[in-house]
């Protein structure tokens, strides 16, 4: 089955490049990233700042449900052209990671559907294969965990 | 967990990723795999006990002669390491879908 969401991401370069195509209208995608209500039902995050102009900003934030602060980020606008393109930074706070920068290409292929490039360049190549595998080593910590877990039940 | 980020410092090296490719299709003793090199024997023992202790690559013995082969299974977990974070992406993307599906049927 072909993959929807692909990723690109060459040995030895400091970038990767995010594609999906989408089952919506144009205006439809571009509108899911710049409503507030909306980036937060997705990205599963507290919207605190949102300016979709150029020289704007956003902040992010996360919190569980004890109140504690679990993902907290923030980035500059630099472009903003409706139904086209955003370019913007990502950082993410009290994270040992530089900020990155984020060029956002919205495409229309039919009326109903749409494609996103996303290209994310990083301070470094060993920056970038470390993002890359964050998902991954949270996985297999989560794995690790869960496995303790049954572990220390069986005891 | 060192192992893991010890796996992608092994096959960052060169000289073991041409090691890998020898002994993936062939089990090598080390004198036949230096030979492939132009670095000191001892040098290319050291990249093999590296590859070995990550688990890309396991040892048989036979008679006196120790045989080295590419641990399968090790090298497909490292091929899809980037795999859960393209699934974050796809999991965020249909999520964003679904919601903009509902969005347009409410309009």
């Amino acid at each position: 089955m072909e993959q929807k969401t692909k990723i690109s991401a060459e040995d030895g370069k400091q970038e990767l490049v995010i594609t999906r195509e989408f089952d919506l209208p144009l205006e439809l995608l571009f509108k899911a990233y710049v409503e507030p209500e909306i980036v937060e039902q997705w990205m599963g995050t507290k919207v605190l700042k949102l300016e979709n102009k150029k020289h704007g900003s956003w902040q992010f934030k996360t919190t569980d449900a004890k109140g504690n602060v679990v993902f907290q980020a923030n980035g500059v606008i630099h472009e903003f052209v409706p139904n086209k393109k955003i370019t913007r930074t990502f950082e993410m706070e009290n994270a040992p990671f530089d900020v990155q920068l984020e060029f956002l290409e919205f495409e229309q292929l039919t009326n109903d559907t749409s494609k996103l490039n996303m290209h994310i360049v990083y301070r470094s190549v060993t920056l970038r294969d470390q993002m890359l595998q964050l998902p991954f080593a949270q996985g297999i910590n989560m794995a690790h965990n869960r496995l303790q877990d049954i572990l220390s039940k069986l005891k | 967990m060192n192992l893991r980020r010890d796996v992608f410092q092994a096959i960052a090296d060169p000289t073991r990723r041409a090691i890998l490719l020898l002994v993936a299709s062939q089990s090598l003793t080390a004198g036949a795999i230096a030979s492939n090199f132009d670095t000191a024997r001892p040098t290319v023992s050291k990249h093999l006990q590296i590859l070995t202790e990550c688990e890309l690559v396991e040892q048989t013995q036979n008679g006196r002669e120790i045989y080295y082969h590419i641990n399968a299974k090790k090298m497909k977990e490292v091929a899809d390491f980037i795999e859960p974070f393209r699934k974050m992406w796809d999991d965020r993307f249909n999520k964003l879908e679904t919601i903009m599906k509902k969005y347009k049927t409410k309009k």
